[in-house]
């Protein structure tokens, strides 16, 4: 996907400005949060289960290389192929390569975060060959020319059934429907024929099962079932860090990612594909392959931010954080919007492509809190924060300000003097109206606030005069 | 019981108002208060900005100032949130340090905290006859663990009533240099604290925080609203100085 991380300040302004897009977002935003609410209640002990998923996942990270290993064992003997694609390039040279050795014209595909990476589907097209999108949200955005997700889990989660309804009747040259019902059997008899027409699917993978070489695929639309099982190929792409050691852990993985995720005990579908069609079997790809991407994850691995890997991609980060809600996944810039996006993005494409993203954090802890995998996320952003600092990344008026900050704050008695003037003249600034409309160098905080004017003198220097010496 | 209070650079700055009441309050429930005179900034600015060496100064130096209290208490969730949940990031490589941060950390309280679990101050001084709404600031709720504290005072202060406004414990957009960086965004979540302040129909939204009354108080007040007021926590249950 193109980068535009570098302008999100401007992305986020015209997003804020743009009245339909902030409907869509109140619409999508409560409904998040009170069905994941409603759904934890299900749970016995909610923090206990979040706590199990947490150390399923840093089990697997901590021996990544062994559990890659093994999983790459168990899917060898079950006849399919493990390829891995170092960089984001290596992906889609690998899916032309299967395409190619099979024959394969038209591949469908279900939905895979990771492929946006390496902008797979324009490559497949580029290469002449035929791509179609089965998530109805990519699917959307697909007939909208390619149009960026907002979101990891509902990549058309930004649009309105208007907008959709309006998409449908120019791509497909029908009558414009209005019911969701309509639309959804619109594309739907769209699709079904491109399922029974491709010799290829590709499908994301949310999690790779290593000790039985399997890929889980969560789905609601059942579009993955079909995209895996119904082309003689299959081609599951995902990072390489959604390995998880045992079916078992897979189990109590699933009781958190739907909850987190849409706020649902099960989504409508799990498959859990394992191997190719034996003989005398009927459900399965004949060719089976897996691509796992490491695309800067194992740097990432080595680093401060390992524990982002744990994520399991719900979103629960992202429809939770009030810059998201308010602000829109596009603001983002890259493929993983939302808090999580601000620790991956940067870590992936650079920190330098990114420099806004970790700073555009209240660091208001609702995604610590929230994340089913207990990823601090506040903390990972702050030390994304301390990268910039330390490799003067932030503007030099920022670094002076906050380096004369501490320096002042460690020498009390002038820093006692230097608030006392302060307050004085802040005070004296105020006037009757006790307000200031501008301050210098802080545009940011009066363009859309006034600044409440200080009382007038110091706490120190008042408790001091009250005290007997 | 020896209470050292550390009153934040912006209390201290802006609103040493509510540092005496803060005062007041220890004392009325049989606190013995002391103010370290040389206290300045917890270092949090610069440890959310990734000054991490500013901020391990100023962090050092408000464990030597108050590790000889038997608690340290403040007007606000997000420096004792500071103190209590962060220093041992930052002192992560000296164990001397991170040892006395440690044993800081653990008698480090909030203001309502301290004095509705600790303290248990049964009788309140203040008095105020207004509806108020209370906005759950980010490190009080999630840091420091104060939700019930603070409604269980206000609900015995005389006269007043309190209501519960939507997304209470929605970040008000403040952020510390977050405000001023990031500004267009943060008035937009400060707006919308507004409009919820609004809907509920309280007198006064009442908080722990000083970045959120800035805030929020500097949104009103653009917002062309001038009556509805912003109080922090410490001046309500204490009541106007006498």
């Amino acid at each position: 996907m193109q980068i535009a991380s570098m302008h999100f300040k401007e992305r986020a302004h015209a997003n804020m400005a743009n009245a339909e897009l902030q409907r869509n977002l109140q619409k999508i935003k409560g409904k998040f949060v009170a069905k994941r609410r409603a759904s934890l209640a299900e749970l016995d002990d909610f923090e206990a289960t979040r706590e199990t998923g947490r150390a399923i996942r840093q089990r697997a990270l901590d021996d990544l290389d062994v559990w890659l290993e093994i999983f790459e064992r168990n899917a060898t003997a079950r006849g399919a192929t493990v390829l891995w694609a170092e960089t984001p390039a290596e992906i889609n040279a690998h899916v032309l390569d299967i395409a190619r050795r099979h024959g394969a014209r038209k591949i469908i595909k279900s939905k895979s975060m990771v492929s946006e990476e390496s902008e797979l589907d324009r490559a497949i097209e580029a290469a002449g060959l035929t791509v179609i999108e089965t998530d109805l949200g990519e699917y959307i955005l697909q007939i909208n020319d390619y149009e960026p997700p907002s979101h990891i889990i509902g990549p058309a989660l930004h649009k309105s059934k208007e907008e959709v309804a309006d998409l449908f009747a120019k791509a497909h040259a029908t009558p414009r429907k209005t019911e969701i019902n309509e639309l959804c059997l619109e594309a739907r008899g769209v699709l079904r024929q491109h399922y029974l027409t491709s010799e290829m699917g590709i499908s994301g993978g949310n999690f790779f099962v290593a000790e039985t070489g399997s890929v889980v695929v969560v789905t609601n639309e059942g579009n993955a079932t079909l995209t895996t099982t119904l082309p003689r190929v299959h081609v599951a792409i995902s990072g390489i860090e959604k390995i998880v050691p045992t079916l078992e852990d897979v189990a109590t993985l699933m009781r958190l990612l739907p909850r987190s995720a849409t706020g649902q005990s099960i989504s409508n579908y799990v498959d859990i594909l394992t191997g190719v069609k034996g003989e005398g079997e009927f459900h399965g790809a004949e060719h089976m392959y897996f691509i796992l991407v490491d695309a800067g994850r194992s740097a990432v691995l080595g680093g401060e931010l390992r524990e982002a890997l744990r994520c399991i991609r719900c979103g629960a980060c992202m429809n939770h954080c009030p810059v998201y809600q308010n602000i829109g996944g596009h603001s983002y810039g890259w493929v993983y919007p939302g808090p999580i996006g601000s620790i991956l993005t940067p870590s992936y494409i650079g920190i330098e492509n990114a420099l806004d993203l970790p700073q555009a954090a209240t660091l208001c802890n609702q995604c610590g809190v929230v994340c089913p995998v207990k990823i601090p996320l506040p903390d990972l952003l702050r030390k994304l924060r301390e990268q910039e600092f330390e490799l003067r990344l932030r503007p030099w008026t920022e670094r002076f300000g906050l380096r004369a900050w501490s320096w002042l704050a460690a020498r009390p008695g002038l820093y006692a003097m230097a608030t006392r003037i302060g307050a004085r003249v802040l005070s004296w600034m105020g006037g009757n109206e006790k307000l200031l409309h501008k301050l210098p160098l802080a545009g940011g905080w009066t363009d859309g606030r006034d600044m409440p004017a200080p009382e007038g003198r110091t706490f120190r220097s008042l408790y001091a005069g009250k005290v007997p010496k | 019981m020896r209470v050292g209070l550390f009153v934040t650079c912006l209390v201290d700055l802006m609103r040493p108002s509510i540092g005496f009441a803060t005062v007041r309050l220890l004392e009325a429930g049989g606190a013995e208060v002391y103010v370290p005179p040389m206290q300045t900034c917890c270092g949090q600015p610069g440890y959310n900005s990734g000054d991490r060496a500013g901020a391990r100064t100023l962090a050092a130096k408000v464990v030597a100032e108050f590790e000889g209290c038997d608690y340290l208490v403040s007007p606000s969730g997000s420096c004792s949130g500071m103190i209590k949940t962060h220093y041992a990031d930052l002192f992560r490589d000296d164990p001397e340090l991170l040892e006395r941060a440690g044993a800081l950390a653990a008698k480090t309280h909030e203001l309502t905290d301290f004095l509705e679990d600790v303290l248990k101050l049964d009788t309140l001084p203040g008095s105020l006859a207004a509806t108020v709404t209370y906005h759950d600031s980010c490190a009080g709720l999630r840091e420091m663990g104060v939700k019930r504290q603070p409604r269980a005072l206000l609900s015995r202060v005389r006269g007043l009533k309190l209501v519960e406004m939507t997304e209470c414990e929605t970040c008000c957009g403040f952020g510390g240099t977050f405000a001023v960086k990031f500004g267009e965004i943060s008035t937009r979540l400060a707006d919308n604290k507004c409009q919820h302040i609004a809907a509920s129909g309280a007198d006064a939204v009442v908080l722990g925080d000083l970045g959120c009354m800035l805030n929020i108080e500097g949104r009103l007040r653009r917002r062309g609203d001038m009556k509805t007021r912003v109080l922090h926590v410490a001046e309500v249950l204490a009541g106007e100085q006498s």
